[in-house]
C-alpha cells in the first residue's frame, strides 16, 4: 500500500546541509549542545571553520613534517584505531616499534652486537623523550650520591640558553636546576668551554643540541666530550652528556657522516630525536635511545599486568595512537639510507637557493650557518624604520607563515626571521618566497615607520603623498594647526589608500 | 619518434612489475639497520600492510576502554588535519579555538563553578596519564608553596589512592618523587575505602585521588563520602587536603547515565578532574583532558609563556608537538552527538552489558564481580577454578578471535582472578550474544580437557611414594591422546585473530 505524505513537512534528512537549519544556529562554545545533529552537518561545519586555519604546508615556522606519501596516509588511517600501548593485542605494531628503535640506534652508532637489541623507546615527541632521558640521568646521579653518602637534593643540568623550551619544562617540573650558558652576539649556541666550566658535582648531565632551533647550528659535541673527559678524569664525577638531536639526528648521519656527535663519543649516554621533524613523519613521534642498559635504571621501568599481559614500559604517556610508529617504519624502509640522503641534500640545496636570493636583495644578514639544519635565519641590516616582525606580518598576507623572534639572553637585541626548509619545500617555493619578500620590502619602504608614534609625526611623513582635507583649520598662537580629529582623518586616508593598492595580493 | 624497446626477458623495468611479482617481496626487510636503498612506495605499503594483518583486530579487542570506531565523516576530518601540529597555536587559531571550546564544554559537564561566559581552566593532553601528571604536579607545587610559607619541611610529599589505581599514578609517584600511600583492597571490596583513605591523610598529603570507574571492575568510588569525611578532617587539622578525581572512564559516563551522582566540582574539595577523550569521550587513542576548578588551583609558575615559533603561547603540558586530529575529533563528537547522543550511546552500552552479564549468569559457571552501576563492563570469575582458570579461558577465546584479558586483583585480593569485557560504543547486542555462545563453547572444551595442574610425571613417584605403575603409564598415554585430539580438532574450525 502506498502512503502519501503531506508535502509541507519535508523530512529534515532530505535537506542538503546548507539548506538545513543546522547552518543557521550558532554552535554553543561553552556547553555541549542538548541535541544531536546529523553527521554530515557536523562534518561540514567543522571542516568549514577549519578553512580559516593556516595552511600547514606554508607554515615555514615549523620543523614538523607536513606531507607524506598517499600510501603512508593509507597505512596511517588504517591503524588509527589501534591503541599503541596494547602491546599484547598488537604484537606486530610493537615489533615495528622495536625495529625502529634498533635502526635508529644503529644510525647513531650505539655500541651493539650484531643482533643485540638496542635500549630505546618511542615517545610522543622530543619533549617526552627528553624528560625520560633527564629522569634517567637524575635517578642515576641520585643513586650514585646515595651510595657515596653525599647530599642529592640539588641536582642541576647544564645547557645553552638556546635550548628548546622542553628543557626548561623538564627542569621546572622535575625540580632540577637549569644552569644556562649565555649566548653572545654572533655566537648563538652553547660554548663548550663555558659549559664544562660550569659542571659541578651536582650536575646530572650536560645537554648539547644538534640543530639549535634558533639558527639550525650543530653544537660541537666532540669538543664537549673531550673537555668533559679531561674534567671527569680530574674530578671523578663521571658527568655524562645527552645530545638533543631533535632536528639534527636525522640530518647529520646523511649529510655529515664524518661528524662525530653520537655514541661514537664515549660520554654520550642518551640521544633523543624527533621522528616528526626530519624523521619525515607527521606530528606525534619521537625516539629516545640509550647507550646501553646500564644507562637506564631498572627502577624507572614499569612491568605491568594491565590488560592481561606483562608489559615493560618507560614512557610518560600510556594510551596513544599507533599510526605514527607505523609511519616511521614505513619511511625507514621505504627510503632507506639513500632516500633520506637524497631528501636532505635537496633540502640543503633549496636552503642555499633561498639564502642566496636573500643575500642578493642586499637588505639582510644571514644568521644561520651553511652546515646544520637546512634553514635560513636572517635579520635586517637596517632596523631604523622597520623590523622583522613587520616583515613577518606582511608575509602572512601572501600566505607565508614566517616567524620572527628575538634571541635569548644575552643576545636579546638580535631579532631574526627564520624559514625552515622541509622535505616538500621545493625550489619553486624557494624562488617564490624570495620574490614575495622583495615585494614586502618594497611595500615597507613606502610605508612610514611604525616606530614614530606621535600622530603628528606620522601625518607629517604622509603629507607629501596624501590628499589632505583642508577644513577645520584651527588657528592657535598665530599658527594654523589642523585639529586633532583632522590629523587622524588624514592619516587614516593615507593608510586606506595604501591598503586598497595592496588588495590584489593573495591572502592565506 | 617512436622508440622500440628490446623485449629480452629479465630486464624489464622494475617499476612495471606488480609488487608481488617484484623482487621486493623476496628480500627480507632488515630488522636492526636501515636498508641501504629505497624501495617503491607501493612495495613499502604492501609489505607493512600485510605484516600488520597479524595484529589483533582492534574492534575485537575487548580488553580496552579506548575507542576503536568513529564515523567516516570524522575519519575524513582527522585525515585532513593529520599534518597540523597542534602546538602551533598561532598558525592554527581555529584548531586552538576548538580545543578551548572542548575544555569549556567538558568543564561545564563537570559543573565547574564558572560564570556564563567565563573561560574554564583546563588543557588537552595526549591521554589521562599526562593529565594526571599535570594535576599531580599542580597539587605538589601548591602544597610545597603552602609548606614553605608555613616554614615547614616540604621534602616528603605523599598522595593517597586505592590499590586499584591505574599504573599512571604509580608512574607519577615514582617519576615525580611523591610517596604513594595505597589503601589496600579486600575480597569483595575492590575500590578505595573512603574511611581508610581519609585516615591515611597526614600533613604531607598533597591530595587524595579517587577513581570514577576503576579499571578492574568499572566501579565508581564514593567521591561524595570521601569529600564529606575529608571536609571534617580538614576542619580539625587545618591541612586543606584536596581531592582529585581520576574520571578517565567515568567522566563521560556519569553525567549521562547518573546525573544525580555527585562526584565532580559540585563537591567543594574536588580541585581537578581528568577524563580520557579516547575512552567514553568516543575518540581514537591520543586525547585526554584535565580540568581545574579555578585559576587558583593551577599555580602560575608551572605555566610556560614562550616565544617559540614567533608568538606568545601559554602552555601547561608535558608534550609539545603532537597531532591535532584527536582534538578536532573530540569537538566533532561533542557537537555531533550533543548531550542526547552521548546519553543514547551510554544507555546502549549499559543495556548490552546487561545482556552479556545475564548470559554469563545463565551458564551457572561464573561469579559476576562488576557492579551494574559504573562503567559498562562485565568482570567475571569462575565459580570453580580447581581444574581450569580464567587465563585458560582467555587463551581459548583468542582462537575465536576475541581478546578478553584475565588478570589478578591487586593486594590484598591477589587470589582473585577475573576476566573482563569492556562494552564500548561499537559492541552491539549481536556481539554480546555471540560472545556468550563462544564462552559456552570454550567451557565445553575445557571441561573435556584434563586439568593443566598436570598429570604426574612418568618418572616421578606417584601419590603413595611408589614408583609409577603400569596403570599410571597407561593413564598418562590416555591423557596425551585426549590432548592431541583436542588440539587437532581445534585446528580446523576456529578463526584466528
Amino acid at each position: 500500500m502506498v502512503l502519501s505524505k503531506a508535502v509541507s513537512d519535508t523530512d529534515m534528512s532530505v535537506h542538503s546541509t546548507f539548506a538545513s537549519r543546522y547552518v543557521r544556529s550558532s554552535l554553543p562554545r561553552y556547553r555541549m549542545p542538548e541535541n544531536s545533529i546529523p553527521k554530515e552537518a557536523a562534518y561540514q561545519i567543522i571542516n568549514d571553520e577549519l578553512m580559516l586555519d593556516g595552511n600547514p604546508r606554508l607554515n615555514l615556522a615549523s620543523f614538523v613534517t607536513t606531507w607524506m606519501e598517499p600510501e603512508c596516509d593509507k597505512l596511517i588511517m588504517a591503524s588509527i584505531n589501534k591503541n599503541y600501548v596494547d602491546m599484547d593485542e598488537y604484537p606486530v605494531t610493537t615489533e615495528l616499534q622495536n625495529r625502529c628503535v634498533n635502526m635508529i640506534a644503529h644510525l647513531f652508532h650505539a655500541p651493539l652486537g650484531e643482533s643485540e637489541t638496542a635500549v630505546g623507546v618511542g615517545t610522543v615527541g622530543s619533549s617526552e623523550a627528553i624528560m625520560l632521558a633527564g629522569l634517567a640521568f637524575k635517578r642515576r646521579w641520585q643513586n650514585k650520591r646515595k651510595a657515596e653518602g653525599k647530599p642529592f637534593d640539588k641536582p642541576n643540568i647544564i645547557t645553552g640558553a638556546n635550548v628548546q623550551v622542553c628543557w626548561e619544562k623538564f627542569a621546572r617540573y622535575f625540580e632540577v636546576e637549569l644552569k644556562e650558558v649565555k649566548l653572545r652576539e654572533g655566537y648563538y649556541v652553547m660554548d663548550p668551554d663555558q659549559a664544562v666550566e660550569m659542571v659541578d658535582e651536582n650536575t646530572i648531565c650536560v645537554a648539547a643540541i644538534l640543530g639549535s632551533t634558533l639558527n639550525g647550528e650543530f653544537e660541537d659535541v666532540k669538543r664537549i666530550n673531550d673537555l668533559l673527559d679531561k674534567k671527569n678524569k680530574e674530578t671523578g664525577w663521571d658527568t655524562p652528556i645527552h645530545v638533543d638531536a631533535a632536528s639534527g639526528g636525522f640530518i647529520a648521519p646523511f649529510l655529515y657522516p664524518e661528524l662525530e656527535w653520537d655514541f661514537r663519543l664515549p660520554w654520550v649516554k642518551s640521544i633523543n630525536v624527533s621522528g616528526h621533524k626530519y624523521g619525515l613523519v607527521y606530528a606525534g613521534i619521537g625516539w629516545c635511545i640509550w647507550r646501553n642498559a646500564e644507562d637506564l635504571p631498572d627502577e624507572l621501568i614499569f612491568h605491568i599486568n594491565y590488560l592481561g599481559a606483562d608489559q615493560p614500559t618507560f614512557t610518560l604517556n600510556f594510551s596513544k595512537g599507533s599510526s605514527q610508529v607505523i609511519a616511521q617504519y614505513y619511511q625507514l624502509i621505504r627510503h632507506g639510507f639513500e632516500g633520506y640522503r637524497n631528501i636532505m641534500e635537496n633540502c640543503q640545496e633549496n636552503a642555499m637557493v633561498l639564502k642566496e636570493g636573500l643575500e642578493k636583495t642586499g637588505r639582510f644578514n644571514i644568521v644561520s650557518k651553511d652546515e646544520g639544519v637546512p634553514l635560513v635565519a636572517f635579520s635586517l641590516k637596517d632596523h631604523s624604520r622597520h623590523d622583522e616582525f613587520e616583515i613577518s606580518d606582511m608575509l602572512r598576507r601572501f600566505g607565508w607563515i614566517v616567524p620572527a623572534y628575538t634571541m635569548p639572553a644575552d643576545a636579546q637585541h638580535v631579532t631574526v626571521l627564520r624559514v625552515v626548509i622541509r622535505e616538500e619545500f621545493s625550489r619553486t617555493l624557494a624562488e617564490r618566497l624570495v620574490l614575495d619578500i622583495d615585494k614586502v620590502m618594497y611595500q615597507l619602504d613606502a610605508l612610514p615607520s611604525n616606530k614614530l608614534t606621535p600622530p603628528a609625526a606620522a601625518a607629517a611623513a604622509l603629507l607629501p603623498a596624501a590628499t589632505l582635507v583642508e577644513k577645520d583649520v584651527v588657528v592657535e598662537n598665530g599658527v594654523a594647526k589642523k585639529s586633532e580629529l583632522e590629523m587622524q582623518k588624514s592619516v587614516t586616508e593615507a593608510l586606506k589608500k595604501l591598503a586598497l593598492a595592496n588588495k590584489t595580493n593573495g591572502v592565506c
